[in-house]
């Protein structure tokens, strides 16, 4: 089954692909190198169900893992043209530089497939900075949430990027969650509620949640067009969608679509 | 629209409440006159007036009417409800919208309003008048040439009758509505008179035209232009729109 294209929405940045033992991971940073910044995180877990055929041979024994940066359009257009394809390989290869290959078998009105092969040119990042891919854990929230349909949200949030750039994002254990810019003019908040909130238990969710007051809103300000940006992955349509907003910290997204799970961590402004 | 007022009620000391089933209908109204950043709104117990201003040149007024309690209408699937709050003087306009269970409450900070300009236009005064079907009029103003700096009106007992004029780059460019014509309504011109206005006032009011079924275009004796639309909406309640403008320069009368 081929990959489908979720990176599609990391734009012109680079994108760095882990690959590992267990997990696939596609990765894009905002700009800087700092941890905590915010990003754009897929993760496909239980690649056995994902892919047909996985083999890997890491970068040391001990380090079975390969870690490369590639420009997401690059590899999004290889994998637009493979949409129907039968079956497709993707391979490190070295040509010119190393890369990517990609080859799909597309089917044919004869018997005979035709082969398309795109060489997509990959960095590949050296063991010592494996440490500034690290994926960030999940944080210790105070607030998990379930969203409301990210159509509707997308709708509100789309209008209320004309009035201001920054938007508070709240909710409680009460399964309520608002959506509130503030300017000199003008004031508007949006109320979802009967959301639910997803049952963290021995996972390891925080200690915190248990004594938590349900009526206590969690809100976090966040650059508005970073949430339209994460909203703009509605279009995978995923079965859940989530939010763990840490106060005043950080909101973590989670969409959750079969094997793949895509992450998005946007961090405070003032 | 049915727009429905009170003008007190009990717990929340509201000096203003006004609920509508469906807000689209306001919305194109009030999208119909925003050419402005800023709008008076006047609420009084016939309904609400919102009036924009231009340069002192030009006031655009939307009225929605209140309906008569007991007149129940569907809303649509997706519509989007509405209630209008004012604590009043002092206090933000908030607006509750209301889609498919979810609320978003605005609150505008409301600012002192300026007089609206009294244009003095009254019935009384009025020289030419005519009520056109606004199919015909949405032709001419689509296509009117924006590099002319005017709109010249002619009314007239005589020919041409009711004539639009531009005076542009490529040329000078008329639009006659004979006064038997089918989208003529009504026709009452007692003199000739010529009026030039300037375009860039009068063409925000290409939106209400727009959204209008009928048309009533009158002068007065100083050459002050009004317009009024007639709009009527999905739900079959009517709302009007009217424009004023100044002349913008003498022009012989012939």
């Amino acid at each position: 089954r081929p990959l489908r294209g979720q990176e599609r929405h990391a734009c012109q940045e680079k994108c760095s692909i882990i690959i590992r033992r267990r997990i696939l991971g596609l990765r894009r940073r905002n700009g800087g190198k700092k941890r905590g910044r915010g990003g754009l995180r897929e993760r496909g877990r239980k690649r056995a169900n994902f892919f047909d055929e996985y083999q890997l041979e890491g970068v040391a024994p001990d380090a079975n893992e390969i870690c490369l940066e590639v420009t997401p359009e690059n590899l999004s257009r290889a994998l637009r043209t493979s949409q129907n394809a039968k079956c497709v390989k993707i391979k490190l290869t070295k040509k010119h530089c190393p890369c990517l290959t990609l080859v799909a078998e597309l089917p044919t009105l004869s018997s005979v497939s035709r082969v398309v092969t795109h060489d997509i040119p990959v960095d590949v990042i050296p063991r010592r900075l494996w440490h500034d891919f690290k994926e960030p854990s999940m944080p210790d929230f105070d607030v998990s949430i379930y969203l409301p349909p990210l159509k509707t949200m997308k709708n509100v949030v789309d209008r209320m990027k004309n009035l201001s750039n920054f938007l508070v994002m709240e909710a409680n254990l009460n399964g309520e969650m608002n959506l509130k810019i503030e300017t000199d003019l003008v004031s508007v908040t949006t109320h979802f509620k009967d959301l639910g909130n997803p049952p963290w238990g021995d996972d390891g969710s925080p200690g915190r949640s248990q004594s938590r007051d349900p009526e206590v809103m969690a809100h976090t300000r966040v650059d508005i067009r970073k949430l339209q940006q994460f909203l703009m992955g509605q279009q995978v349509n995923p079965s859940k969608a989530m939010c763990n907003i840490v106060h005043k910290r950080i909101i973590h997204l989670i969409l959750l679509h079969e094997d793949v799970s895509l992450q998005y961590f946007i961090p405070a402004v003032a | 629209m049915p727009l429905s007022t009170q003008s007190q009620t009990g717990g929340d000391n509201y000096v203003l409440v006004a609920s509508l089933d469906n807000v689209r209908n306001l919305s194109n109204i009030l999208k119909a006159i925003t050419f402005k950043d800023h709008a008076i709104f006047n609420a009084t117990p016939n309904g609400l007036k919102v009036t924009v201003e231009d340069s002192k040149c030009l006031q655009a007024n939307a009225f929605i009417q209140v309906n008569l309690p007991g007149v129940y209408h569907q809303r649509g699937l997706m519509a989007t409800a509405l209630r209008m709050c004012y604590n009043g003087y002092g206090y933000p306009l908030t607006l509750f919208l209301e889609e498919g269970g979810v609320v978003t409450v605005c609150k505008i900070n409301t600012q002192e309003p300026e007089e609206p300009i009294d244009f003095e236009f009254c019935s009384t005064n009025v020289t030419n008048k005519v009520i056109l079907q606004s199919e015909s009029l949405k032709e001419a103003f689509s296509e009117l040439d924006m590099t002319s700096e005017v709109l010249q009106i002619t009314m007239s007992p005589s020919q041409p009758y009711f004539r639009l004029s531009t005076f542009g780059n490529s040329g000078n460019a008329h639009y006659d509505y004979p006064k038997d014509s089918d989208m003529m309504e009504l026709f009452q011109c007692t003199k000739t008179q010529t009026n030039r206005y300037k375009m860039s006032l009068l063409k925000p009011s290409t939106k209400a035209l727009a959204l209008s079924c009928k048309v009533s275009v009158r002068t007065d004796s100083r050459g002050f232009l009004s317009l009024q639309y007639l709009v009527r909406n999905d739900d079959g309640q009517i709302c009007f729109v009217e424009y004023y403008c100044c002349p913008d320069e003498e022009v012989e009368e012939e």
